[in-house]
């Protein structure tokens, strides 16, 4: 590709030496994007601008905190009170973790229903995936660092999952903690890769980009990139488009941090930790509801291993398992609009998801239903569960083969499809497609 | 390239010139309170002035005390310092500053001043009577040896400037308040 | 478009019940009217300073306010002069030994913070009967519902109900998980005399009472709001700007 010559002598002068306004000209400005996008390519953005929002709350609150067990309660109330503009800070950054995770939740189940997944785009789905990983681990440290009950208990029943691994589980569970127990060990270690952490993901996440930009962005149709016509350039119609999503996003992110702050948080977490009272019910932030679920419907053996043990492998399992979605799904179509069976499904997944959350919250032993005594959470949970696994492990291979597609169009552009020509992997029909306002 | 085409990219040139203006603002706005976060924190600014008892502290005795973090020493002089600091001949001064300048006219007795030798910053000896004073009955620097003279005055010694006098006032004839 | 509401409203649905569903306890409270609730709630000054003369006179000898400094009640609209002398009333611990070695106490200072009524826990539950009195700073924001409950609490000392047997040295609550509490009813009809003539029947201290540790719990409220408002506004109107400037750059695709 040709190297664009800027008239700027000084802008030329350093893109010769390193193209920095070459990369970005040609990266984010006349990068070609299918013209067809909705608003549900947004949200990568959105997790980017989330992501630097976190990293410059998050320094900031370091200037303030300190991570110390007798000291972290009363540095956070210190910060809420004495800091200028410390409470402003605090409940972004506290806040702004939710807004992480609904926009790379809504991120992710976009993949899904339009097959971002699909070649030649499985590297880049599985780096999103280590991204989530990732992410989980920062903001589980994270919510310890406050060190209030919530904190304090989280982090006791986290860690003891490992305990649950044979043979080695205790002393790795202890080399972990840096102690017996939770302690300041555990809270210094925390902090110092809650710190560590992010920069990690930045790193993952520019690998991930860099992955999108050798293909180009999936599409709504999820048929590829077949004539200039098909695509505009990223800037102006991208940069315009995602700052109107950012907008909306701004006002959500803010109704909370202005006028909801505590409501996605839990009260136990303004008591300070107390190691030996334990709180009523202990509950990890919304966003792991789901797996919490997950982990805690295994309540049986199987032969030697454990229900705990089984119980943690299958809350592990229920992340891994997106790392294989690019060869469990066998359809040859990738996007759900022209899947009708496979697209049902993906709305039953995502309230199997709602549902688990759901479960994630309420005691193992309370009733659905007053009155049918038979039917707790703990069983809807494992209902849930046997759901989220058969999803991924037998509907999308075997709806790759059973299911009928719809027809595609023949390109992005085109709204009408041309002769049908029969059979063949990405079958040409009658019927019109129909361009759907983005 | 018809009228109506230029129009438009006028239009929408505008608009977009006009989101960045109002992104910009937005963002310093956000940005503002995030550096005003790094600065002094209330309870920081709770420690801008000191009140002390100076009721037992007789003429002759001195106490170290802090202002803002830094030491300060509040020396109550007696009529003999007094008059040696005002027989000063002042344009002899390295730094040249009236004694009359440097304290209260109603209570000439007290004189405050810093603690942090203007050479380097050690903290000088003579508060108590039994330590070295220096030459001129003041204070004495023992690590590079300057002299301080009954009003805080550099008389001998690689000190450039006299100990700073900071803003006090008597909030009652025991109560001094600094800053 | 439409796909994109639903989206959200699942989100924003999942979010409501789990949450909803942490957040409700096991004892839901009567919802009382604050004078800080909604988009435009404030504090009321006159009732943060009554409240403040019943933790004083009621609350204070056994309760801390671990996180409120003397120099906070300014928010409350005293004068300097006022919190100085409020301060004075109060024994601090010295944060420095004197020349001895020994600590001691002195009266407060405006940027001391409200002494805690015992040295340690253990002190605490000595003379309490084993229970602890818990500090007071965050209560409101350490229970669900905080301030309906505390509310509940203080008002919610009655007779137990028939048959039900309290156990040595505890009392009948009904706010209180599992009914029984070891603080004996902490408020009676007249227990303060407000400054500002106001008559203190146990329902007003409770109010008054919670109002404050509402305050001490989140000092920063008012500013949040307002700030929270001015934000709104601009990023509706920066919105609508976006929108249009969309709108006009994608004209020539649609």
């Amino acid at each position: 590709m040709e190297k664009k010559q800027f008239d700027n002598k000084l802008v030329q002068w350093v893109d010769h030496r390193l193209p920095v306004f070459s990369y970005m000209n040609a990266e984010y400005n006349e990068f070609p994007m299918p013209k067809n996008l909705n608003y549900f390519w947004n949200f990568g953005a959105l997790a980017t601008v989330v992501l630097v929002t976190m990293i410059v709350t998050g320094i900031l609150l370091a200037m303030q905190y300190t991570p110390h067990t007798t000291l972290a309660f009363g540095s956070i109330e210190r910060i809420m009170r004495d800091v200028n503009y410390g409470w402003l800070i605090r409940y972004i950054h506290a806040n702004g973790a939710s807004m992480f995770f609904i926009v790379v939740y809504i991120h992710i189940f976009r993949g899904l229903y339009y097959g971002s997944y699909k070649a030649p785009r499985e590297l880049l789905w599985m780096l999103g995936v280590v991204i989530l990983l990732l992410m989980m681990a920062t903001a589980f440290m994270g919510y310890v660092l406050p060190w209030g009950q919530m904190s304090y208990w989280g982090a006791q029943v986290i860690t003891d999952f490992f305990t649950a691994i044979p043979i080695i589980g205790d002393p790795l569970t202890e080399w972990l903690r840096g102690d017996f127990v939770i302690d300041n060990a555990t809270l210094n270690r925390f902090f110092s890769l809650h710190y560590l952490l992010p920069f990690v993901i930045v790193g993952v996440v520019a690998l991930h980009v860099i992955a999108l930009h050798v293909h180009g962005s999936n599409n709504p149709d999820g048929i590829d990139i077949k004539e200039p016509q098909d695509t505009i350039p990223f800037n102006p119609y991208f940069t315009a488009k995602d700052s109107v999503g950012l907008g909306v996003f701004l006002i959500i992110f803010a109704f909370f941090v202005f006028f909801a702050p505590n409501y996605l948080g839990h009260p136990d977490n303004y008591i300070e930790a107390n190691p030996l009272a334990t709180p009523a019910h202990i509950v990890p932030e919304w966003y792991f509801l789901p797996f919490y679920a997950i982990l805690r419907s295994i309540t049986f053996d199987i032969f030697f291993l454990e229900a705990k043990l089984l119980g943690v492998i299958a809350m592990g399992a229920a992340v891994m398992i997106l790392l294989i979605v690019p060869w469990l799904d066998t359809s040859k179509v990738r996007s759900a609009r022209y899947r009708p069976i496979y697209r049902i499904f993906f709305w039953v997944l995502l309230v199997d998801c709602v549902i688990l959350g759901i479960v994630g919250v309420k005691s193992p032993s309370d009733l659905v239903f007053s009155g049918i005594s038979w039917f707790d959470y703990k069983t809807l949970g494992l209902a849930g569960t046997i759901y989220y696994f058969g999803h991924f492990l037998f509907l999308m291979p075997v709806l790759g083969f059973i299911e009928t597609p719809k027809p595609l169009p023949t390109s992005i552009s085109k709204p009408v499809i041309s002769l049908p020509s029969g059979g063949g992997s990405a079958p040409i029909g009658a019927a019109a497609a129909k361009k759907e306002k983005a | 390239m018809a009228d109506n085409k230029s129009t438009q990219h006028g239009r929408r040139d505008f608009l977009q010139l006009t989101s960045i203006a109002v992104g910009a603002v937005g963002a310093a706005s956000f940005g503002w309170p995030l550096v005003f976060s790094m600065d002094k924190s209330a309870e920081v600014k709770a420690l801008s002035s000191t009140e002390l008892d100076i009721a037992s502290i007789q003429p002759g005795q001195a106490i170290l005390v802090k202002w803002r973090k830094k030491p300060y020493f509040v020396r109550r002089r007696t009529n003999d310092e007094i008059s040696a600091a005002a027989k000063v001949e002042v344009a002899s001064l390295r730094d040249p500053e009236k004694d009359s300048d440097r304290v209260n006219s109603e209570k000439p007795e007290w004189l405050v001043v810093g603690a942090n030798c203007t050479h380097f910053g050690c903290i000088p000896t003579g508060a108590k009577a039994t330590e070295n004073r220096g030459e001129y009955g003041g204070f004495y620097c023992p690590c590079h040896g300057s002299h301080y003279d009954t009003s805080g005055r550099i008389r001998k010694g690689p000190a450039p400037k006299n100990l700073p006098v900071p803003p006090y006032e008597f909030v009652s004839d025991n109560i001094l308040r600094i800053g | 478009m439409f796909r994109r509401a639903l989206k959200w409203g699942f989100v924003l649905a999942f979010i409501s019940f789990s949450t909803n569903s942490m957040a409700a306890g096991p004892l839901k409270h009567e919802a009382q009217d604050w004078s800080w609730q909604g988009v435009f709630g404030t504090y009321d000054r006159a009732q943060l300073q009554r409240g403040l003369q019943v933790y004083k006179e009621v609350c204070s000898g056994c309760h801390a306010l671990k996180y409120v400094a003397f120099r906070n009640l300014t928010d409350l609209g005293y004068s300097k002069e006022g919190i100085r002398a409020f301060a004075k009333t109060f024994d601090v611990k010295n944060s420095e030994p004197n020349e001895e070695g020994e600590s001691f106490t002195r009266p407060g200072r405006v940027t001391d913070y409200f002494p805690s009524p015992f040295p340690n826990e253990q002190a605490a539950r000595a003379s309490n009967n084993g229970a602890y009195p818990p500090n007071l700073s965050l209560m409101v924001e350490a229970r669900p519902h905080g301030a309906d409950y505390l509310y509940a609490l203080l008002t919610g000392y009655k007779d137990p109900p028939k048959g039900m047997k309290i156990g040595e040295g505890m009392n009948y609550n009904s706010a209180y998980p599992g009914h029984q509490i070891a603080m004996s009813a902490p408020l009676d009809d007249g227990a303060v005399e407000y400054t500002d003539g106001t008559k203190a029947t146990v329902e007003q201290m409770a109010t008054d009472v919670t109002a404050f540790l509402a305050w001490t719990a989140e000092p920063n409220l008012e500013e949040r709001k307002s700030m929270g408002i001015k934000v709104m506004l601009f990023l509706f109107a920066f919105l609508a700007i976006l929108i249009a400037m969309k709108r006009r750059t994608w004209a020539d695709v649609h």
